[in-house]
């Protein structure tokens, strides 16, 4: 099993979840985050004082999901999340050792 | 019993003051009502509109609109600029002055909510200036101001303003409404509707109450004067009304949407208690509590089913601005008619019409002038991103804010 992480801008998240749902992906995490890469922030003013705002607004979207689908996951995301603008996001996968459905103690593929 | 005259000034202006004053801290519960239907996103933008909004229309007024509204000149417009030329001997001009301005600021924040979360900042602001200095005074002239605009409207009445401030606000808002568009993917491409929520429904409550107590000021100070055994009656009256209402329309709505959707929705409630307000805000001195309470409560049971059509003709309010303003205004002002057997319906449907084909007509090309000259609406990226960060450069609700920011 793969754990699929993507840094996605927020208004993308429909979209990457529609396309998940195509996929087969059946279940997802959303944390709102903030955070940046080579996109770099901006320079505000507030009450006379400039300073940076550094930590853009993103959204971390986390799924668990079958060996084989690992590739066409983050193809999908890519593809759905893509603006072409600088900030877009970035996608990690991981290894998951184990899982377990709790209602059910289903483990392993079972489990996701 | 006898009353001093100079007393009776006294306490007449001293009514319109006070009253003016519950007006104003309608725009603090206009600006949490709206904030908190819409995304944190764009709340910067839409408190920066609620204070300016007030504040420009207090300017303008006092340039030109209140002399527009009551100086002498025609029967379409007054003449005069800066409060010239006007007079008064039953309480102070300034008094008079201050409780007519405010409800300018009201009518003028009308519109901001139903435009909100895609217009440019600017372009709004000169829609503002133009709607408090010209087209509110304009059409007030000829129903306050007294011309019955050369006799086509005499008979028509409205007493704290169904019509001659909500509708007009709900007209100018839907013009605007019309040539701006819907927020992108409210209506998705296969039909539907996609909800957006507000982000702030203890601030959307608490804008719902704020308006409540100010509208006692609305209505109750509508009375124009206090000093008299009759007017303080007609004052307890009007206020009882007007709670009445309000109630009855926040529990129209549980009802409706508890029947119609299983569910109470709470938005939905306070656009119920709003529209309630409205609706009695034509003609809460003449009716009994129950009656009042009645109209109040179809407004309650229109609102429910206002907003759905709206959204099903594509007609995007965040706020339900036009379910609660302009649908109620136009209900409150025809209630009279129906329910006061001294006022004729038809009188009040030909006012009802002329003000809104003259409100929706000029602000309609007023949109469209500013639409052309400046545009009306914020680049995709900027309604995706949120107003806030473009138009502004500030949040409502930064977090992370590390310390060490360079400054």
């Amino acid at each position: 099993m793969k754990k699929i992480e993507a840094i996605i801008k927020p208004h993308v998240l429909d979209k990457v979840r529609t396309v998940l749902n195509q996929a087969g992906v059946e279940g997802m995490t959303i944390y709102e985050v903030r955070g940046y890469g080579r996109q770099k922030g901006r320079s505000e003013l507030y009450r006379g004082a400039e300073y940076t705002v550094d930590y853009l607004p993103k959204l971390k979207l986390e799924t668990v999901v079958p060996d084989e689908l690992e590739d066409k996951v983050i193809e999908v995301i890519a593809e759905a999340a893509d603006s072409g603008k600088i900030g877009d996001g970035k996608i990690f996968t991981y290894e998951v050792g184990k899982a377990m459905r709790i209602r059910t103690r289903e483990t392993g593929s079972a489990a996701i | 019993m006898e009353f001093n005259v100079e007393m009776k000034y006294v306490l007449d202006t001293m009514w319109l003051l006070v009253t003016g004053m519950l007006v104003m801290w309608m725009a603090a519960g206009f600006a949490m009502l709206e904030s908190g239907l819409t995304q944190a996103k764009n709340t910067v933008t839409i408190l920066t509109k609620n204070i300016t909004v007030y504040a420009f229309a207090c300017i303008m007024y006092w340039v030109i609109g209140y002399n527009l509204m009551y100086g002498e000149g025609n029967a379409v417009f007054g003449l005069g600029l800066g409060m010239s030329g006007i007079t008064n001997s039953d309480h102070s001009v300034l008094s008079d002055f201050f409780f007519q301005v405010v409800f300018v600021a009201t009518a003028a924040s009308i519109v901001s909510g139903a435009v909100a979360e895609r217009m440019k900042y600017w372009s709004f602001v000169v829609f503002t200036l133009v709607l408090t200095a010209l087209i509110y005074p304009i059409q007030g002239h000829w129903t306050w101001g007294g011309t019955a605009l050369g006799g086509l409207l005499s008979g028509f009445t409205d007493f704290a303003g169904s019509t001659i401030v909500h509708s007009v606000g709900g007209w100018a808002a839907l013009a605007g409404v019309l040539l701006l568009g819907a927020r992108k993917g409210k209506y998705p491409e296969g039909g539907g509707v996609r909800p957006i929520p507000g982000s702030n429904l203890p601030l959307a409550t608490l804008g719902t109450f704020v308006l409540w107590l100010g509208w006692f000021g609305f209505n109750g100070g509508s009375q124009l004067a206090l000093g008299s055994k009759g007017d303080v009656d007609a004052v307890a009256l009007v206020i009882v009304n007007t709670n009445m209402a309000a109630s009855a329309g926040a529990v129209a709505a549980v009802i409706m949407t508890q029947l119609l959707y299983r569910r109470i929705d709470l938005s939905m409630v306070l656009n119920g208690a709003l529209s309630g307000l409205v609706a009695i805000t034509a003609g809460p001195n003449y009716s009994s509590v129950g009656v009042a309470g009645l109209i109040g409560a179809i407004g309650g049971v229109l609102v429910v089913f206002a907003v759905p059509m709206f959204d099903k003709l594509k007609i995007d309010d965040p706020v339900g601005a036009l379910s609660v303003h302009l649908m109620n205004g136009i209900w409150g002002t025809l209630a009279v008619g129906i329910f006061n057997p001294e006022v004729s319906f038809f009188t009040l449907l030909v006012g009802v019409v002329v003000i809104g084909v003259f409100v929706f007509a000029t602000s309609f090309v007023t949109w469209f002038v500013i639409k052309k000259a400046m545009g009306l609406r914020v680049s995709e990226q900027e309604e995706l991103e949120g107003l806030d960060r473009h138009e502004f450069g500030m949040e409502a609700y930064p977090e992370f804010r590390p310390g060490f920011e360079v400054g």
